[in-house]
């Protein structure tokens, strides 16, 4: 379809059609993402040596949150096309006709601009620089560029997701410190196996889109190999917190504990010729990575909590 | 779906987005107003 028929065909729609609703505003800015993105840096923010007011603080969070809602609107305006493929994405609010393509595209732009400048205004400018890189390689890099390219996307699109700890460091310190880095590698390493395992069994629809997912180019077991070396990497790299002075004794036994259970889940799925064990490695990659930033923030805030 | 009930629920989802677009704004005031207080109590 043209540009121009598209948007005729979409204007038509809206004229037809309730548009879209207040829900699917929330929809594109991806919540759920949101949400661990806007926690990890929370603790980025948290652990970070220094002092910053509350009030900026919540702000400086705030703004992480809205950024990574408007990178994840200009990624479903650009993926409108396959998501419309994908059975996981087709009921999205652009495939599924009920917000135009300039909507979600200007939605996006305006949330990331407002929030750029208001971490920059509340709290500082590197914190604020940061941000519009993340959102920048997010859209550019990862969205536009590598996604639809490699196989390897996910692993250097990655660093679009490890980039809010470093941010919310930032927003206090001013720089980035070898703590935030420890925090950034974490992220990085993690996601490959968190993609890897979510797109196992969801590879008929990156199939069928045309993605070039791991699964799809390099099939299931190179795939599971290589979520099991990442899930290995994963053990002197969340012990890097600890190492640096970042995190104390409590952050370390946990940290050993779950990357045990995780391995344990990597071996399973490397050994299962099924997609259960890829579902469950999905389900419990998200619970990792909570759980190591809860144990960060529980041992940086023990002290003034006891 | 009839027309008059496709024109009342346009109506609403309309109302529902200028009462969200509303907030949001009230909500910008209050930030700018908090930052600039805390910024001008020198804790910034």
């Amino acid at each position: 379809m043209t540009e121009l028929s598209e948007a005729a065909a979409a204007a038509i729609s809206c004229r037809t059609t309730p548009g879209a609703a207040v829900a699917d505003y929330i929809e594109i800015l991806k919540p759920r993402v949101m949400s661990l993105v806007t926690f990890t840096g929370l603790v980025g923010l948290v652990v970070a040596p220094g002092h910053i007011h509350p009030v900026l603080a919540g702000v400086a969070v705030l703004c992480i949150a809205v950024g990574a809602g408007a990178a994840g609107a200009i990624n479903m305006w650009y993926e409108r096309d396959i998501d419309a493929l994908m059975r996981r994405t087709a009921g999205r609010p652009l495939p599924a006709g009920r917000m135009m393509p300039g909507e979600a595209l200007g939605f996006g732009a305006v949330l990331a601009t407002g929030a750029v400048l208001v971490m920059g205004l509340a709290a500082n400018w590197v914190a604020a620089e940061l941000l519009a890189l993340t959102i920048g390689f997010y859209v550019l890099v990862y969205t536009i560029w590598l996604k639809r390219r490699t196989p390897q996307n996910i692993v250097i699109g990655g660093a679009a997701g490890a980039f809010p700890p470093i941010i919310g460091w930032a927003a206090v310190t001013g720089d980035i410190g070898w703590g935030a880095i420890a925090l950034f590698a974490i992220i990085f390493f993690w996601t490959p196996p968190h993609f890897w395992a979510l797109s196992l069994y969801r590879s008929g629809d990156y199939a069928t889109a045309g993605v070039p997912m791991l699964p799809v180019i390099a099939g299931p077991r190179q795939t599971k190999r290589q979520m099991l070396l990442y899930t290995l990497l994963l053990w002197p790299v969340t012990a890097a917190p600890w190492l640096l002075g970042v995190a104390g004794s409590l952050y370390g036994a946990g940290a050993i504990l779950l990357n045990g259970v995780f391995t344990g889940a990597a071996i399973q799925v490397w050994r299962d010729s099924g997609e259960r064990s890829a579902r469950r490695m999905f389900a419990l990659s998200l619970l990792y990575l909570f759980l190591i930033f809860s144990l960060l923030l529980l041992d940086r805030t023990r002290g003034a909590l006891l | 779906m009839r027309a008059t009930d496709l024109e009342q629920e346009r109506q609403r989802t309309i109302r529902m987005r200028n009462r969200a677009l509303v907030a949001v704004l009230v909500g910008l005031v209050l930030l700018f107003y908090a930052i600039t207080i805390v910024k001008m109590g020198g804790s910034g």
